[in-house]
């Protein structure tokens, strides 16, 4: 078999976090009864005009600004025809050859490798109804009911350059993407709710090649996981289709995550004749500098700065990024800052035991049942910093911590697993210990320095694990020799 | 003639319409001729004159960002041709 190289492109849909539609003022809220967030311009009655809405093109504006784009003085939208129930209006709102922002970039970095993926253009438009089926598919129902809530909600389309080459870059950009809209504000980023969607376009070629293989485009990828599989999926089925001399089709497929599979939709060809034109209903819009100024300066600490940050304050570089990919968990680490010097011990803690309870459970940092306060993970820290705790106790501490909203000290109290570092009675012990295992000390002298952790071990033991390990080490070295 | 019969029936299958065979010659002439006046207008020197997209001497008409009640439920599904479970009932499509 030849080696093929994998090129990925990712269109990226994210919902805008205004409280009103796009181009009317019906509630964008997410959850609601059927049917109750419309009104004559999202229904497509006849005669009912659209007028954008101010804060869409200020969020697409400061996503650009984030995402190192051109800002496009000139925008107009255009209408994209099509015949599908999810609106009603036969057309979607879109904006096709003038988008709001042109050539941006994100810096992703992979198996420690940089990587710069080029940003082709944001544009804005309105995202459509939801059609729940009668049937389990779409292929076994009868019918559909349509629900026009979300229809007419903005959405901002962001089309990467088809720069990635695995499933792991899809992935890192894709992560990168998610934090920055998080950080800048403009998208709640949740991707099992839709309000954040992935689709790839995913081809292969043969190593060596000049020209791109044909592309399929993925659909469905609801989560960073989706994303992976599916691609990795794809490119096998791709590289089998062409090492079989075969050519792979320009399709749309969908992304079927239960059978780790993707099925062609088997869409007509006339379905992508979409007839753009200039949407007569709305007058173009004209950017200030000015506006898009002050919108610049009130961009926040975006990912990559942030990160500049905690290398600066001596977290490791994996610690760095598992961190600032998510605001939370950066909000979270730069509280527990605040009651703590050592941040790279904060920063572990952060990705290693809490990263766990969160991953076992299921839940976000903010979540209320996660019960440890930024400044109780320092205190605990420092607690090991000043010897107080061993780290294998500080796990017990810790452990309780997730049960109890207390301070680490006075938890260290209440179970009693205050490290013992009283040189007296750490003395007595090694004594004792000398005394009771002579094999042991025998062992020891004649070369075997397996003897020590033997008895460091006994020691522990003696102390159900409370004795500070380095002292009782050193101290048996001292006695030994 | 630029446009066929052909593309007519294109057309008409795009915007969901149906033109009998005996229309067709009418339509595909009332096509061409659309187009041939467009080809008058293409003879126009345009010359560093930018498209124009709206007819309307209006920029930036945009509204606040403020929620406002749409329409009741009830009356939005009184469109509807048919209901099921507080949505537009519609036959299965297939994209």
């Amino acid at each position: 078999m030849k080696n093929y190289i994998t090129v990925i492109g990712l269109e990226v849909h994210a919902e805008l976090k205004t409280k009103t539609k796009a181009f009317c003022s019906c509630s964008t809220e997410f959850g609601a009864e059927p049917n109750t967030h419309v009104c004559p311009v999202c229904l497509g009655m006849p005669g009912a005009l659209p007028v954008l809405n101010k804060r869409v093109v200020e969020f697409a504006i400061r996503a650009g600004l984030a995402l190192n784009c051109d800002i496009q003085k000139f925008n107009k939208m255009d209408r994209k025809n099509y015949f599908y129930p999810d609106l009603a209006k036969n057309y979607q709102i879109s904006q096709w050859d003038e988008p709001i922002c042109l050539g941006g970039h994100i810096d992703i970095r992979v198996n420690g490798e940089k990587k710069r993926i080029g940003i082709t253009r944001i544009h804005m438009e309105e995202d459509a109804g939801k059609l729940v089926h009668s049937g389990l598919t779409i292929s076994t129902s009868d019918y559909s009911a349509v629900d026009y809530n979300r229809a007419g909600v903005p959405l901002i389309e962001i089309v990467s350059e088809p720069d990635m080459r695995s499933a792991a870059e899809a992935r890192a950009y894709m992560e990168q993407l998610k934090a920055i809209l998080e950080y800048t504000d403009v998208c709640d980023c949740k991707m099992q709710e839709g309000s954040l969607r992935c689709d790839a376009n995913i081809s292969v070629m043969p190593e060596g090649a000049t020209e791109f293989g044909t592309r399929a485009e993925i659909k469905n990828l609801n989560s960073f996981r989706a994303l992976e599989r599916a691609i990795e999926y794809e490119v096998e089925r791709q590289i089998e289709i062409v090492e079989d001399g075969g050519h792979v089709v320009q399709e749309t497929r969908t992304w079927d995550d239960a059978n780790g599979v993707t099925l062609s939709m088997r869409s007509k060809e006339e379905a992508h004749d979409y007839r753009y034109f200039p949407e007569p209903d709305l007058v173009p819009v004209n950017l200030d500098q000015a506006w898009i100024d002050e919108i610049k300066a009130t961009l926040p600490e975006l990912p990559s700065a942030r990160k500049e940050r905690l290398l600066a304050e001596d977290v490791p570089e994996d610690n760095a990024d598992i961190i600032v990919a998510s605001k939370k968990v950066a909000d979270y680490f730069d509280a527990g800052t605040k009651a703590t010097k050592n941040l790279k011990a904060l920063s572990n803690w952060l990705i290693g035991d809490v990263a766990g309870f969160l991953n076992a459970e299921g839940i976000e940092i903010d979540n209320p049942e996660f019960r440890i306060t930024p400044d109780h993970l320092g205190e605990l820290v420092n607690l090991i910093d000043k010897g107080v705790l061993s780290s294998k106790l500080a796990k017990q501490v810790f452990a309780e911590m997730l049960k109890v909203n207390e301070a680490p000290e006075a938890l260290v109290k209440k179970l009693g697993l205050e490290q013992v570092s009283d040189a007296g009675e750490l003395g007595k012990l090694v004594d004792e210990v000398i005394a009771a295992n002579p094999q042991s000390i025998a062992d020891f002298k004649a070369g075997k320095k397996k003897a020590l952790g033997f008895l460091v071990g006994q020691i522990m033991k003696a102390t159900h694990g409370k004795a500070n390990p380095g002292m009782v080490n050193k101290m048996l070295m001292e006695k030994l020799q | 003639m630029k446009v066929t019969e052909k593309d007519v029936k294109y057309i008409a299958a795009l915007s969901r319409l149906e033109i009998s065979e005996a229309e067709m010659p009418k339509f595909t002439e009332q096509f061409n001729q659309i187009l041939n006046y467009a080809d008058i207008l293409q003879k126009v020197d345009t010359t560093g004159i930018e498209p124009t997209f709206s007819i309307l001497p209006l920029y930036n008409v945009l509204r606040e960002d403020v929620p406002q009640e749409g329409v009741a439920h009830e009356d939005a599904l009184k469109n509807a041709p048919a209901v099921h479970n507080d949505g537009f009932k519609v036959p299965r499509v297939i994209e």
